[in-house]
């Protein structure tokens, strides 16, 4: 089994700089928005209140961050040790991206001010709210996240202490995202306007599943794209079991969504525009759950890489279309995010993949390389 | 334990977890609330609803075009509205449509928000306290009638919605404004039983006058403030989706799931035996 | 005699020229003629011959002319024209007066005024109604086939009024029914107004012309608007406060009759401009009863007298909103953004999994097994 060991190399390489210049303007963007509002800045409207801020940052990140949920379930829980190694890199994946979304609701919400109430007013808490359920989860979980990441960072002496402790919050680890990921899909219920092809009473499960495939997905675009970058030659066929995964949860997700709109008798399902979307959505699970189910058909890392993006765009796509596609105020409204807006997103994403860089050259993350750097 | 038995058992609960439980019982009406009738017969089209409501909730007039007040939706500046439904065959039959907070029975916007700050008292309004909000919106995504309305354009920006006049209520006043200055009482302010009553009774009087239904006396589990009209209620935008208030649908699921969150805690325990078990496994294999 | 002028003739008969011209100015006015036109008036020496004809009717809207006293319209009107034939005015009866129809309709053939007061039964060739031996109708042809105006004054006259109620047993009807040789000026009513038909006699005397008449040859001035709108008590209407039953506190405070069954908002009357003599607030709705649709065909002697009409609202101007109101639409230079930027990500994507099998393929090894 390979150690962790940090990466090492320059930090502020050019491809660095722009992510660092991009998350930069992000910045620039929010201070106009905090001093403006989100009118002005983001396409945000009474028709859609909620935005990619939301249903990108928020719910599909999360998303495609789960696959340090994903691998802590394999190996911790289903013992399959093998893959150990992938586990901490894709737990910084999970704690940056949770790290993005919870800063993405925090420049989201337009009373932040009272923000820190969430957590502490439990007197107020109104327990038939998913979404208190979801942030106090979230919050939760970023600060698991960050705890069992900390052997990396902290000196021996306090990891001893961890040690201890450290089964207890995997366990955290996993209990937390299988219940907010499942309520991110409970979210949408409440919602009359969600079109009834989307709208039914096995979100929450059809968000826990499709989320463990993304979780599984991302992982393996992860090790990847890292392994490439670090020239770590990351072992192909651990990362094709891995998308087996994906293929059962893709497959269980297809079965019980259509099983629950057959029951249903296909509401809404005509000569429409989103019956088209459906069946593209659909598509897009079923393509990489039958590319990924025969270890054969994605030898290649080129063709494991399409099939696990692939993957996430189908988790992507699912959750873009429930919160945003899908969800109709009236005809005469209409939401498309505003350039400031994309741009905030980007600036996000931008810096979560800096940090992401930075951290595994400077701490032990990745499996040290089975051949020497040069 | 054998260790596929615990998956069993893992697995049953977070499958128990995510599927939905049985519906919790229905909400009704608390016996004394108050409602409002709106009959979209007697409207005018006068706007002096518009004016006074306005004017009670401190709100600027909307200039738009030249003239110095015209309110045409909902918005962070406006909190009741009057339409017009105009036939596109017929320009002589048309209907106004006044617009404002449904004060539902079972309201979505409540049962959305996480630190209470949109209340159903028990007289009856939905309330909005601006100090527990953190402008999240889901009330927004949650209400049906896409009633809750948020100040975009600013930096401390609240929720804006009708609350039955409760701040001029609590000064002395009888009923909120729109009631109070309506020339035709097509707004009228009572009891929700008694005005379910008299707009029934306005129906069997008037039997090919009316729509024969009034709505809000329980779709979507029922409004306090209720509409007749001579037009189908679809045309003038109101929601057709059945009986069932959307918190009965959804409150059941996360009771279901986190009943005292029991689920969550079985869950936690064979999760963390499992790790045990597991990392102990590996110390013993490493040995 | 050497023909004087209508005013001297007026002012002989004791009635001031303040009196005349007031009363012409207010006729005048209300038929839109020019403000000279009572000055005109008063000064013109024709003094035309009227032939008034009574058949099916009640000698109301004889005795409205009568009523009013300051002006006496009747001396007014007695002194613009010369009446040359009244079955009720006239002490003269049986053969005496019939030789005054002779003589009136000979002298001035083709001149006269023709004024009709009352329904003409056309059943069984008009047999309910005989005067002197012959059929209201063949005296209506003979004597409005000759005149220079016809003028039908009242309910009956203009459309058969009570008379031709259901079941009309005599078929009765009016004279636009029965007469079409020449226009007819119809001033329904019950009674009709008599400043109506001042209004219409001195514009002729003055003129020689009738006023403009709507479909139903009401003259416009009269008839081009509904008591609803010019009510009085239309304020009422408006703020929603109405009379529910007589004698009931809104009744007294002189609410809104609509309730009570007011034709008003169906009706095209000018009662509610004019009243029915000096005394103001001399009509109906004025002394608290609702208006009864007189004028109006479908309504007067049709309809229950304590029904409420539907009202004809005037149809909105498009300030007001739409039940779906239109929302701005998000910029093209954003979604074509967006687009680039998915696009991008697509490319790198595709670029990425190139690199890799490209890599791949020149790396073979034992690092690809497991």
């Amino acid at each position: 089994m390979s150690r962790a060991a940090p990466m090492g190399g320059r930090i502020f390489t050019p491809r660095f700089n722009v992510l660092l210049a991009l998350g930069a303007l992000s910045c620039a963007i929010l201070l106009w928005r905090f001093i403006v509002g989100l009118g002005p800045t983001t396409g945000m409207n009474d028709g859609y209140p909620w935005g990619i801020w939301i249903a990108f940052d928020v719910v599909t990140g999360t998303g495609i961050a789960c696959g340090g949920y994903a691998m802590a379930l394999m190996v911790y829980v289903f013992n399959r040790g093998q893959y150990h190694p992938l586990v901490r890199p894709a737990l910084l994946t999970t704690a940056l991206g949770y790290t993005v979304a919870g800063a993405s609701v925090f420049v989201d919400i337009g009373r932040w001010w009272n923000a820190w109430k969430v957590p502490s007013f439990f007197w107020t808490w109104n327990f038939n709210s998913a979404l208190l359920e979801v942030a106090l989860c979230i919050m939760s979980y970023i600060m698991v996240a960050w705890i069992e990441l900390s052997p990396s960072f902290l000196p021996k002496r306090f990891v001893r202490y961890l040690e201890k402790a450290l089964p207890f919050l995997i366990a955290l680890g996993i209990l937390l995202p299988t219940m907010h990921q499942s309520s991110l899909g409970s979210l949408m219920m409440i919602s009359t306007k969600v079109h009834p092809l989307w709208h039914t009473q096995l979100l929450p499960l059809l968000f826990l599943i499709s989320v463990i495939g993304m979780g599984y997905a991302g992982a393996v675009l992860e090790a990847t794209v890292s392994g490439r970058a670090f020239r770590l030659d990351p072992e192909w066929h651990l990362l094709a079991k891995i998308g087996k995964a994906v293929s059962f949860c893709f497959i269980a997700f297809l079965g019980i969504r259509i099983a629950g709109l057959l029951l249903n008798g296909f509401p809404g399902f005509g000569a429409n525009g989103m019956t088209l979307l459906f069946v593209a959505e659909m598509a897009l699970f079923a393509v990489p759950a039958w590319l990924l189910l025969d270890e054969r058909r994605v030898r290649d890392p080129g063709q494991l890489f399409v099939a696990s993006m692939l993957a996430v765009l189908a988790g992507a796509v699912y959750r873009f279309d429930v919160y945003l596609v899908a969800f109709d105020p009236g005809s005469t409204w209409h939401y498309f995010p505003s350039i400031p807006e994309m741009l905030v997103t980007i600036g996000f994403v931008a810096l979560e993949i800096a940090a992401y860089t930075f951290i595994v050259k400077v701490f032990p993350i990745l499996p040290r390389p089975a051949r020497s750097n040069p | 334990m054998e260790r596929r038995n615990l998956l069993k058992v893992l697995f049953a609960g977070g499958a128990a977890a995510a599927l939905p439980a049985a519906a919790r019982t229905k909400r009704t009406a608390a016996p004394d609330s108050v409602g409002m009738l709106f009959d979209a017969t007697a409207c005018i089209g006068c706007k002096t609803c518009v004016v006074a409501c306005r004017e009670a909730a401190g709100l600027p007039p909307q200039a738009k075009d030249g003239m110095h007040d015209v309110q045409t939706e909902l918005d962070g500046q406006t909190k009741n509205v009057i339409k017009l439904w105009k036939d596109e065959k017929n320009p002589a039959a048309f209907t106004y449509v006044k617009q404002q907070c449904m004060h539902c029975i079972d309201p979505a916007c409540v049962s959305v928000c996480m630190l209470g700050a949109l209340k159903k008292t028990a007289g009856g309004p939905v309330t909005y306290d601006k100090d527990t909000c953190i402008g999240c919106r889901y009330c927004q995504v949650a209400c049906p009638f896409n009633v809750p309305k948020f100040e975009w354009n600013s930096a401390t920006p609240q929720i804006v919605k009708c609350d039955l006049c409760q701040a001029r209520i609590a000064r002395g006043a009888t009923q909120p404004a729109c009631t109070e200055v309506c020339p035709r009482k097509a707004i009228i302010y009572g009891k929700r039983e008694e005005l379910l009553r008299e707009a029934h009774r306005r129906i069997d009087a008037h039997p090919r006058f009316y729509v024969d239904k009034v709505y809000g006396e329980d779709e979507l589990g029922g409004t306090s403030v209720l509409y007749l009209a001579s037009v189908p209620f679809t045309k003038l935008g109101f929601p057709d989706k059945g009986t069932r208030s959307s918190p009965s649908v959804t409150e059941s699921l996360q009771h279901g799931l986190y009943q005292g969150m029991l689920t969550p805690a079985i869950l936690y325990v064979g999760l963390a035996a499992a790790v045990i078990r597991n990392r102990k496994k590996d110390k013993e294999g490493d040995e | 005699m050497p023909q004087r002028k209508l005013i001297e003739r007026l002012e002989a008969k004791g009635l001031s020229r303040r009196d005349f011209m007031r009363t012409a100015t207010m006729a005048g006015a209300a038929l839109g003629l020019a403000p000279t036109f009572a000055a005109e008036a008063a000064q013109t020496k024709r003094r035309p011959s009227v032939i008034w004809l009574h058949f099916q009717e009640c000698t109301g809207c004889t005795e409205t002319l009568l009523r009013p006293s300051h002006p006496d319209v009747t001396e007014v009107i007695l002194e613009t024209i010369s009446l040359d034939y009244h079955e009720t005015l006239f002490a003269a009866a049986g053969h005496q007066i019939e030789a005054a129809l002779k003589t009136a309709m000979k002298e001035n053939a083709g001149k006269y005024i023709c004024v009709v007061e009352g329904a003409i039964p056309a059943k069984d060739n008009g047999i309910y109604c005989k005067i002197g031996g012959r059929t209201a109708l063949q005296i209506l042809d003979e004597v409005a086939g000759n005149a220079a105006a016809v003028i039908a004054i009242g309910s009956c006259a203009s459309f058969g009024g009570v008379a031709a109620a259901d079941p009309n047993p005599t078929g009765a009807a009016g004279v636009p029914q029965l007469f079409s040789k020449k226009p007819v000026v119809t001033l329904p009513g019950c009674p009709a107004n008599p400043y109506n038909l001042l209004g219409v006699v001195l514009q002729f005397v003055t003129y020689g012309t009738l006023p403009k008449l709507d479909g139903l040859g009401r003259p416009l001035f009269a008839y081009a608007r509904t008591i609803h709108e010019d009510c009085p008590r239309r304020a009422h209407f408006d703020a929603g406060r109405f009379a529910d039953r007589f004698g009931d506190e809104g009744h007294r405070q002189g609410f809104c009759l609509y309730k009570l069954g007011c034709k008003g908002p169906v009706t095209y009357a000018n009662c509610s401009l004019k009243n029915f003599c000096e005394i103001d607030g001399a009509w109906p709705i004025g002394i608290g009863h609702p208006c009864a649709g007189c004028t109006e065909k479908e309504y007067a002697f049709r309809t229950p007298m304590f029904e409420t009409v539907p009202i004809q609202r005037p149809t909105p101007p498009d300030t007001y909103p739409p039940i779906a109101v239109e929302h701005p639409r998000p910029s093209p230079v954003a979604i074509g953004f967006g687009g680039a930027v998915v696009g991008a990500a697509i490319g790198a994507g595709v670029m990425t999994a190139r690199k890799l099998s490209a890599e791949a393929k020149n790396e073979p090894g034992p690092s690809k097994e497991a």
